[in-house]
Order: structure tokens, then sequence, then C-alpha cells
């Protein structure tokens, strides 16, 4: 007797990425479907308490010759970045700080930040950043110092773009992990950074990784968004980014 | 006026009404991210004593939001029956907490005094109730919907299915549709969240199931959940349009984030009603809130959240909806931190929706961002069950692809049919068993099999066609 009845309409798969035609025991979902789910929503779990690799980035960012900043937003933990999204949007005293040092004004900075995934960042920030600095630097585009942000909200780049004095800032940051990816990185860029700015001012290129949006393309959109938004001088609702899609082919 | 009550040597003070509500409201994350929560559980308790002494009358007298700056208030205000208040306007909270338990109130006479509770009254009352109050009388409550079905009566319990595609890929949409029908799911509405809300896509989408449910019969209705002004604007152009969805808050300033107020909705309501496509009923209205959206929206006025989630019923009680369901773990932990928070907070809104008059079902969700799993959703599942929750969702493998959340799966709903013994919308059950698809009567599914085997070549064929 077959305890675990096959679904008939498995050739329907092909057509969704959607858990369907996955059979059932008795009217419950079987044990094998039950689970892949688990391990889907372990690894989103572990993603969003997963850690900056500080050392790593490090190491790996020092190769593009930038000056670096590793700074903390006011959610001192995880469980405090989670129910206070306001204290994940701004610095710490001694971050902002930091930011006084370094306030000569440039063209762009550019924040690395753990988000809801700091796998994410982790795995694809460098991969981004090696393609895309290079390009802005011979646009002749002055890049302020790196910064590494530990529970850091997406409205944190505004707040350091200020802080450093910079025209536009770019944050590279964890996206909410889903089932389907874990590591998943955003990036969302401003033209006149500045504090208590909200989505409708910044642009978003979302699911950059490796199984998403792979770096190259996913670089050469946000050059073309900061190229356009230097031009326009605005980002956000009024800068579409489907000039960028039409001019990249894809 | 102010509120007070003492506790050993400490007089607790509560400057308003508004402010009395919040610091009574059971804890939860988003209060807290307000400003507006009680400081220590001593607190909360002496809000929570000082408010069963407060009379309902009080909350006709003392609005928590001005009448003169909001028109859900002046809704409110403007449609209370005193008549139909008249059985309870002698009664404190406390004591309207205790007359709602007693035996005596059953669901004719909770129906007679419907239009005499204001929201803020059945929020006030929730605050001061258990898990179990709030499932009890909610249980007493029987509310019925309907279209081309019936919906909400004792014993039956019904889904929207929701087969949403990221790319609201057309085949993609289909295959998840028939997946779920198979199931047993849909007899709420068959209701796809479009990725985008551009009006040719939603268009595609009501086609693409307007045609499935003629081809193959079968007495549920459809909804694409486009913005209001794109279902206007495609009912205007003939579309297939059952039913009108919107989102919902429960301030003026929250609808107007969401691009809506109590006019626009009045015209696509009349729009709605005017294309006359349900059967057996005119029901026509779909709505979705949940607790968080006027905070989200910087729009709550210092209200709580369980509160002014409550006064959006306002709003939809106005239009005699199909269906409402409270999205509740959709927000986030900010606003619901974990599985105790997301529980209380659907039971809060079921509870409120029912007493009400509303057609309440919970969209029993979470994200991955909170601390809440697969069990926590079982518990609520099942204790929504026991309420008498008129419909949950019906999502393949409680996965949902396009909003990246999970909700309850097809099987979800097939377990609480078989554990409670509910049964879907009559008409659809007739439907189910003609077509070999009874899950309802678990003794045999062979003719299941054969359905899907007579039929496999039919559906694949209604895909390729797409």
């Amino acid at each position: 007797m077959k305890i675990v009845v096959s679904d008939p309409l498995t050739p329907l798969k092909e057509f969704t990425a959607a858990r369907i035609a996955i059979g059932r025991a008795g009217t419950s979902i079987p044990m094998k479907e039950t689970l892949q789910f688990k391990l889907a929503h372990a690894h989103a779990r572990d993603a969003v308490y997963s850690v900056l690799d500080v050392e790593g980035l490090v190491s790996s960012l020092k190769t593009l010759n930038l000056p670096l900043l590793h700074l903390q937003s006011k959610a001192l933990s995880r469980h405090k970045y989670l129910k206070r999204p306001d204290h994940g949007r701004q610095l710490d005293e001694a971050s902002e700080q930091q930011l006084k040092d370094y306030n000569h004004g440039y063209d762009i900075a550019i924040v690395i930040a753990d988000g809801l995934s700091a796998e994410a960042v982790n795995e694809n920030a460098f991969d981004l950043l090696k393609i895309l600095v290079p390009k802005l630097q011979s646009a002749k585009l002055k890049i302020a110092p790196l910064c590494l942000v530990e529970q850091g909200r997406v409205a944190v780049g505004d707040d350091i773009g200020f802080g450093l004095n910079a025209k536009l800032s770019l944050i590279l940051i964890g996206e909410r992990p889903g089932l389907s990816a874990a590591d998943s990185m955003g990036a969302y860029l401003t033209f006149g950074p500045k504090p208590g700015l909200t989505d409708e001012s910044r642009n978003c290129i979302s699911n950059i990784r490796p199984q998403g949006l792979k770096a190259k393309p996913a670089a050469d959109k946000i050059f073309y968004l900061i190229m356009e938004a230097f031009k326009r001088k605005l980002s956000g609702v009024g800068l579409k980014d489907d000039l960028a899609i039409g001019a990249l082919g894809h | 006026m102010s509120y007070s009550f003492k506790v050993r040597n400490i007089n607790y003070r509560f400057a308003d009404l508004k402010t009395l509500l919040a610091k009574a409201s059971p804890y939860r994350t988003g209060d807290v991210l307000a400003g507006i929560c009680a400081d220590s559980y001593e607190e909360r308790v002496a809000a929570q004593t000082a408010l069963a002494d407060v009379p309902l009358k009080a909350f006709l007298n003392e609005t928590i939001i001005p009448y003169e700056s909001d028109e859900i208030t002046r809704l409110i205000i403007d449609s209370h029956d005193v008549i139909a208040f008249n059985a309870i306007n002698s009664l404190t909270v406390g004591e309207f907490r205790d007359w709602l338990l007693s035996d005596e109130v059953d669901n004719a006479v909770l129906k007679s005094i419907e239009a005499g509770i204001t929201p803020e009254m059945a929020a006030a009352v929730s605050k001061l109730m258990r898990n179990q109050d709030l499932i009890a009388v909610a249980k007493k409550c029987e509310v019925i919907t309907r279209f081309r079905n019936t919906i909400g009566l004792k014993g039956h319990f019904s889904t929207r299915l929701q087969p949403n595609h990221p790319t609201d890929d057309l085949k993609g949409v289909a295959a998840s549709m028939i997946d779920g029908l198979l199931y047993g799911s849909g007899d709420a509405v068959i209701g796809i969240n479009p990725a985008t809300d551009s009006p040719a896509v939603v268009l595609n989408l009501l086609k693409l199931i307007d045609t499935v449910r003629e081809q193959f019969e079968i007495p549920t209705q459809s909804c694409v959940l486009s913005h209001i002004t794109t279902t206007l604007q495609l009912i205007n152009s003939g579309a297939p349009v059952d039913l009108c969805f919107q989102s919902i808050g429960g301030t003026e300033l929250c609808n107007s984030s969401f691009g809506i107020n109590l006019a626009l909705i009045e015209e696509a309501y009349q729009a709605t009603l005017s294309l006359n496509r349900g059967t057996i009923g005119k029901n026509v209205m779909y709505f979705e809130t949940g607790q968080g959206s006027e905070l989200s929206a910087n729009a709550h006025h210092g209200v709580d959240q369980q509160t002014v989630e409550a006064r959006a019923y306002a709003v939809a009680r106005r239009y005699k909806p199909l269906l409402v369901n409270s999205v509740v773990g959709f927000i986030g932990p900010e606003y619901l931190y974990d599985g105790k928070q997301i529980i209380r907070a659907a039971l809060e809104d079921h509870f409120c929706g029912k007493l009400l008059g509303l057609p309440m079902g919970v969209d029993i969700c979470y994200t991955n961002h909170a601390e809440a799993d697969q069990d926590d959703m079982d518990n609520l599942l099942t204790l929504l069950g026991v309420a008498g929750c008129n419909f949950i969702m019906g999502i393949p493998g409680s996965d949902d692809i396009m909003l990246n959340y999970q909700s309850t799966s097809f099987h979800d709903a097939l377990y609480l049919r078989k554990v409670l013994g509910y049964r879907p919308a009559p008409e659809f059950e007739q439907w189910l068993i003609k077509q070999g698809i009874n899950y309802t009567n678990s003794t045999n599914y062979s003719e299941l099999h054969e359905f899907i085997g007579a039929n496999s070549e039919r559906l694949l064929a209604l895909i390729s066609g797409i």
C-alpha cells in the first residue's frame, strides 16, 4: 500500500516555482516536502541572524584602494534591530563622530550594511564593487571612504551620505530573506542624501545574487542609474530605470 | 476626560480614552514603537481595570480622533444606531464583556445590537478578554454573505485560492489555480495579487480566472487585488470584474496614503454593483486590513494599533463586503514580534470584525524576520477554526513566491475541515462532489484520481492554450 499519494499534476510543475503537485499523506503535506520547506525556512532564519563578516570584507575591499570606515547603527543587537527600525536607520554617536573626520565633499558615498541578511552582502558586495568602483573612477567620480555598517537599515545610507557631504549615496544591503533565496542583496541610491528621506526618493535594484541578477549586469544597471541621477540631479520616482533596461538590452 | 486607578500606593492616571485604550492593550511591539504602550505590567492591568469601569456611552461622547478632522470618525458617529444601542447603553466595558459571554446572548441578540456597537467599543472590550473569550464570543456570530455561493454558514469554512506568480505569468498562475481547485480550495474567491498594477496585466488575469470558472462551471467568484482605481477603470472598460478589492485602514490619513477615501470606495462599490454579476447575492466588495498599517503610514494619531485596526471595520461594513480579511502577520516584527503576538492580534481582529457584523477571514501568515514558524500558524489555524472564522488563504505549500511570505496551504484547509468536521460553501461542495473532488468525505479519493485522469489532457490543454 502506498502511504503517500503522489500527485497526478506533476507535469504542471514546469510552469511555476510554486510548491504545486506536492502530493499528500492523508490530507497533509508529505514528509519529504515538509522537510524541504523547513530547510528553506531554516536558511532564511539563519540569514536574518547572520553577522557581517567585517574581517573578510575588509580584506577583499582593501584591493579597491579606498579608505574604509567601520560603523554601527543605534540598534545594538539583532533583537533591537528587528523591533526598532528607527534605530537601524541612524548611526550611533561614535560612528557619527568618525564621519566628521571625512566630510570633505565627495560625489558618491558607498555603504555596505547587513540589513536583514548579512550573508547576502558577505557573499555579493565585493563581487559587485570590484566591477562598479573602477567604472565610477573612470567616470572621474570622487568616491568617499567605503562604510561598513552593522545593524543598518536602508535609510542609514542617506545619513552617511549627508554626514560625508556626498552628492549621492549608494547602499548595498541584505534583503529580507525569502524561502527561495536567503542571499539576495539590494542596492538603493539617493541623489542629495539627507536624513528623513523615504523610499520615494530612492531607486532600488533588487535580487542581486549569483542565481538572480548577477554582479556584472547589476553593476551596469547601478552605474547607468548613477550617471542618470547626476545628469538629471534627482533620484527616486522621477528617475525610472526602464531606460536602463532598454539600454542594456535585458 | 481623564481616568485613573490606584494600585497599592501608585495612582495611575490616563489623560483620555485614547491613552487609556493604548495602555490597556496587550503588549505588542508596534505600540512600543509608537511610544504609547504601558510602561509596566502593573500599569497595563491598572488601565484595564479603569477601562472595565468606563460606560459604553463614553465612546459616543469622547472620540479618539476628532470628528472634525477625520471622515472615519464622522462615519462611525453619524452611522451609530441609537435604537440598536439601547440594549447595552447602561453597560460598562467590563459588564459588556460578561454580557457577551452570557448564555442569553446568542447570534440573534448580537445581530440586533450590531449597528449600536462602534469599533472603539469592540476594541475596548477585546482588551479585557482572554483569547478564550475572543473565541467563545466570535463563535456565536454567524455572518453570511453571498455572490455565486454562500459563505459563512455555521459548520462551513471557506478558502481564498491565492495562485500568485512573481511575474504574473498566466501559465504559472493557471498551474497553481488548478492545483488548488483539485484540493478543494477557492470557494471564498479565486484571488490573485498582481505583481504589477498595470490595467492590461490585471485584465489578462481576470480573463484567465473567468475562463477557467466558466469552462468548469465553478460556483465561485474571481478577484484580482489591484488598486481600486485600476479596478474602476477596468469596470468602465467592460472587464469581467466580480469583486472589487481594496486595502483599507482606520484613519482618513492612512487611507489617503493608500490613495483612497470613502467617496472613491462608494463610487467603486456602485460601479461593481451595477455589473450585476452575482447569481445569488450582491456582496461585491473584498477588503484587506491589518494591525500596524496606520503606524507604518505615520497616520495613527497616537491611537494603539488594535483600536485603529477596528476602525477600519467601520469602513468595511458600510459597503456590505463579501469578504474581509486581516493580513495579520504580513506587517513584520516591529509591529507584531512573534507567534504569540500574531495569534493574539488575529483573534482580536476576528472577534472585533465579527462583532461589528463583518464576514471575517484571516490571512494566517508570517514573514521570515518574525519569530514565528509553521507551528505557530498551526496553532492559530486551529484556534480560528474553532472560533468559526469564515475563510483563510490557500497557497501552494504555504509559500507565496510573489509576496515572499508564508500563509496557509491547500492542505492546511483540508486538515481543518477534517479535524473540525467543516465543509466548504454548499454550492461549491456540490460542485466538488460532482467533479469527484470530495475531500470532506475522506474515505475515498479514487474518484479524484479518476477525475484528474479523465481531465488531465483538458487541464494541460487549458494551460498550453493560454
